[in-house]
């Protein structure tokens, strides 16, 4: 029986500073011309929380708003702050950055994270009375260092550091004098991507009602690399998040594929329990420093505000068959494979149409779509377009090619099949994942009965391979009907097999009595 | 465009020389398309790449142009590009590419 997804959670971290500081738009623009007038003008654009946290895109996230409520606000929708938002909603939190500072050094089990006194002292309440952080993980936290530790280490001993509120509160430490995977920098944004995924798996245990001790498996999903100079991408980020967030009893593994990784994630996670390899399996993945204020330059050009200042997180849990969640149905899976080439035309067709033929069904049977969900406020000014609605014209187009709509309908399939992007551009993060709290609760519901989550990479950033990537599969209605039915016929097989022993007996009878006579 | 591949544009230029050089495009949206064209023929017009003001004036193109669709094998265009064609604002990106062209192309 396929596994069912059981349940999700979406996080944002607020990191205004961590732009500035972090994003490698501005530490290679500080780096090849330090003095530009963009880095000059950028601190004017960065938002303050109330107004990341009041964002539509940023609400939908986290389950504040519905992508069919966010379809209805105008575009841009920066402009318009959404009326009394919440920093809790069904699917996760907006956490802010001196908070999220703080999660920062709980994570950090090998003190090269280090705060200032002052900071820790404000700051350690607002974290105490976060309803997710229990006592074993608030106990992780460290009292602060003065604030001279802090300056010496930054000025003199390539440490890294943090701040807020454009102050400087802490730094992180190399962890090595000479290997350059284990920089201050390296361990700075393998550790902020640790966290947010420790916060994504908090609130993933809170929103299923488990106990963290029954997860067997955790398999992580972001874009970094942890290793040292001897293996760089070594590992394990899974397994290093499930520790912090209490998941006793897991293992875990790192799964990469760029922007494909969450999709490719979310088929093994199925597959290891569909065998029954494991019973209950997390994918989970935390937010990337680097891609903070990646578009700063086109959106301080056109006098916005810069819009890429979250870190993003989610985690999915995976389950067997409860006969109630909606399925994830791996007879449904579209595959990039490396003879697939690498137009659009032949991408969309190998992920989309491909495997719905196989099975004998159409473009137009697949209630919703979930390709690369980016937040069109991010990418529009940067000239890259409206990235969902483009995906979603290709799917319509393909529908059109196989003489399932006329052409006539393609804005029509776009309106009913597709969905407005509210993701940030966190590479992995807007790939199909963000639709699959929606997708469940829309099945649960009964207003759609499937949805396609597409997961795309451009695995030419590697330099490894000129290839695309991409993998997709189908999340539909439990047929809950086929599991009572399995039950009944189970319970016959039963009552055939104790009549036929039975009727077995008797032959021996006849035949013992028969060769008696 | 691309800061790497404006260094293999730029180095290709110079090996075969800007005359036998053609760029085909695949950019979806017209001022996308005009942008790349431009860094081909007047420069880096973001002032951030190798062809930063290194006027090369390549012959360039959008895959849509009728200048290169004829030239594909229509059954090639079909399973390839017809599909893009058909979500593409393509008198766009004509009016985009034949300004750039008229302005900065060489060749």
């Amino acid at each position: 029986m396929n596994s069912v997804l059981a349940a999700t959670s979406y996080v944002l971290v607020h990191v205004p500073d961590m732009v500035l500081h972090n994003g490698s738009t501005q530490t290679t623009e500080r780096t090849v011309n330090p003095g530009s007038a963009y880095l000059e003008a950028l601190p004017k654009h960065i938002r303050s929380y109330e107004q990341a946290l009041s964002y539509a895109p940023n609400q939908t996230y986290i389950g504040g708003l519905t992508p069919q409520q966010l379809s209805q606000r105008e575009q841009p929708w920066y402009p318009q702050p959404v009326e009394g938002a919440d920093r809790f909603a069904r699917y996760g939190e907006i956490m802010p950055q001196d908070e999220f500072l703080l999660l920062l050094q709980i994570c950090d089990v090998f003190d090269l994270v280090f705060l200032s006194r002052d900071f820790v002292t404000h700051t350690r309440a607002a974290l105490a009375q976060h309803p997710l952080m229990n006592q074993d993980i608030l106990a992780r936290l460290k009292e602060g260092v003065d604030d001279e530790q802090i300056t010496n280490f930054v000025n003199n001993e390539h440490a890294e550091g943090l701040y807020h509120k454009g102050q400087l509160v802490g730094y992180i430490k190399r962890a090595h004098d000479v290997d350059v995977n284990l920089t201050a920098h390296v361990v700075h944004e393998n550790l902020v991507s640790k966290a947010s995924s420790v916060l994504s798996l908090l609130h993933l245990i809170h929103n299923s009602g488990l106990n963290p001790e029954e997860i067997d498996y955790v398999i992580d999903c972001s874009e970094e690399a942890c290793g040292d100079m001897n293996q760089r991408g070594g590992g394990n980020f899974a397994k290093a998040a499930a520790e912090i967030a209490g998941l006793k009893n897991a293992t875990g593994s790192d799964m990469r594929a760029f922007c494909a990784a969450p999709a490719h994630a979310l088929v093994t996670a199925a597959s290891l329990v569909k065998a029954g390899t494991f019973k209950k399996v997390v994918v989970t993945s935390g937010g990337s420093t680097a891609k903070l204020g990646m578009n700063g330059k086109d959106h301080v050009k056109k006098d916005m505000p810069v819009l890429e200042d979250v870190l993003g997180g989610f985690a999915a849990l995976i389950c067997e068959n409860d006969g109630v969640n909606p399925e994830i149905d791996l007879n449904l899976i579209g595959r990039h494979m490396v003879g697939t080439g690498s137009s659009p035309q032949a991408v969309i067709t190998s992920l989309v149409l491909s495997p719905l033929e196989k099975a004998g069904m159409k473009i137009v049977d697949i209630d919703k779509f979930a390709a690369e969900m980016q937040n069109p406020d991010v990418t529009k000014p940067a000239g890259a377009g409206d990235v969902p609605q483009a995906n979603f014209k290709m799917i319509a187009a393909l529908a059109v090619k196989s003489g399932e709509i006329e052409r006539g309908e393609l804005n029509d399939f776009i309106q009913r099949h597709g969905m407005p992007g509210w993701a940030p551009t966190q590479g992995h993060i807007p790939s199909g994942a963000p639709y699959l709290g929606f997708a469940r609760q829309d099945i649960l519901d009964g207003t759609i009965n499937n949805a396609m989550i597409i997961g795309k990479g451009s695995l030419f950033l590697g330099r490894m391979t000129n290839l695309f990537d991409g993998i997709s599969f189908v999340m539909r209605a439990n047929r809950g009907q086929d599991k009572r039915e399995q039950g009944i016929s189970r319970h016959e097989v039963r009552g055939l097999i104790a009549e036929a022993l039975r009727s077995f007996a008797g032959s021996l009878g006849d035949q013992a009595g028969g060769s008696h006579a | 465009m691309d800061l790497e591949n404006q260094k293999r544009v730029k180095e290709l230029a110079e090996k075969y020389g800007p005359e036998n050089i053609v760029v085909i495009l695949g950019a979806a949206e017209g001022e996308a398309a005009g942008l790349a064209a431009e860094t081909v023929t007047a420069g880096d017009p973001t002032f951030a790449g190798p062809l930063t003001g290194v006027q090369l004036g390549l012959s360039v193109y959008h895959v849509c142009e009728e200048a290169i669709k004829s030239e594909i094998p229509e059954d090639v265009y079909d399973e390839q590009i017809s599909m893009m064609e058909m979500v593409l604002d393509v008198d766009d990106i004509v009016n985009e590419m034949t300004a750039i062209r008229d302005e900065h192309s060489k060749y």
